[in-house]
C-alpha cells in the first residue's frame, strides 16, 4: 500500500526550495514534519537546499538515543537523503560552534557555511521554508 | 500574482490561522490569485467542524468555509498531519476503521506533495507559522 501522502509527481518548472530547519529534533513535531517534507519533496526533482541552523543542527547530531522519552529516533533518515539526490546539505558555522560540535559530531556530510554565506544561499531561493 | 499559503499553526492557540485569514481576504479582494492554501503542522486543526469556541469568539474554521465558497478557494489539509491530530474526512474515517470524520465544509484532505506544487506553481508561498 502506497503511503497516505504520497502523490502523482507534477509536470512544472524546476525551482530552488530550501528547507531552514531551527529547532531541536525532539519537544516538538517541527523537525520530524519538516523531514516529511523533504522526502516527498524529493519525488518532485526540483533543486533542493537543506539549511540547519540554531538548534537545528541537533537533528543531525551522531548518538542520538531517545528511549527514555519513548520518542522514535529518526537521525538515520537523514542518511537516506542522498539517496533521493537530496545532496546540498548546510549548516550554519555559528550554530555549530555555539553548541560547541563539529562536523565529526554529524551522521551526514555537510558544508559549513558563515551566517553571510547562509544569506546570500537564501538570496538565490525561490522558495523557503522555515520549520 | 499567484499566491499560496500555507498555514503552520493551530487556530486559538496561535495567530497564524486567523493571520493567514485575513491575509488570503485581503488578497483576494485586491485582485489577486489564491492557487491554494494548505494546512500541515497543527494548522491542520483549522479544518475540524467540531470545534466549538466561545460564542462571544470568533470562530476560525466558519471563516475559512465562508471565504472558500464566496471565492472558490482550495483549501487542504495534509494527510499524514491530519492523521496524527485526528482530522478525518468520511473517505479517510472508513478507510482507517474509525467512527466518525470531523472536516469542516469547504476543505480536503490531501498530501504532501500539493504543498510542494503550490511553491512551484505559485509565485509566491506565503507562510504563516511560529
Amino acid at each position: 500500500m502506497a503511503e497516505p501522502w504520497e502523490d502523482d509527481e507534477l509536470e512544472g518548472p524546476v525551482r530552488k526550495f530550501m528547507y531552514v530547519n531551527r529547532r531541536a529534533p525532539y519537544g516538538t513535531i517541527y523537525a520530524l514534519e519538516s523531514l516529511e517534507v523533504v522526502l516527498i519533496a524529493a519525488a518532485f526533482e526540483q533543486d533542493v537546499t537543506l539549511v540547519f541552523m540554531d538548534d537545528g543542527v541537533y537533528q543531525i547530531k551522531k548518538e542520538q538515543n531517545t528511549e527514555a522519552i519513548g520518542v522514535k529516533n529518526f537521525s538515520p533518515t537523514y542518511r537516506a537523503l542522498e539517496g533521493y539526490d537530496v545532496e546540498k546539505l548546510y549548516v550554519e558555522k555559528e550554530s555549530l560552534e555555539s553548541r560547541g560540535l563539529t562536523t565529526d559530531d554529524l551522521v551526514v556530510p555537510v558544508q559549513v557555511v558563515n551566517r553571510d554565506q547562509l544569506a546570500e544561499l537564501m538570496e538565490e531561493q525561490e522558495v523557503i521554508l522555515s520549520f | 500574482m499567484k499566491l499560496s499559503v500555507l498555514v503552520n499553526e493551530g487556530p486559538y492557540q496561535h495567530q497564524s490561522a486567523d493571520s493567514a485569514l485575513m491575509f488570503t481576504k485581503a488578497a483576494v479582494e485586491k485582485g489577486h490569485e489564491i492557487f491554494r492554501v494548505f494546512f500541515y503542522h497543527d494548522g491542520v486543526n483549522v479544518g475540524t467542524r467540531l470545534a466549538i469556541p466561545p460564542q462571544d469568539d470568533r470562530n476560525i474554521t466558519e471563516q475559512w468555509t465562508a471565504l472558500a465558497k464566496e471565492h472558490d478557494l482550495d483549501l487542504v489539509i495534509c494527510i499524514a498531519a491530519a492523521q496524527r491530530r485526528g482530522i478525518l474526512d468520511e473517505n479517510e474515517a472508513k478507510r482507517q476503521g474509525k467512527d466518525g470524520d470531523n472536516i469542516a465544509e469547504g476543505f480536503r484532505i490531501s498530501g504532501l506533495g500539493q504543498l510542494i506544487e503550490a511553491g512551484i506553481q505559485s509565485d509566491r508561498l506565503v507562510i504563516f507559522g511560529d
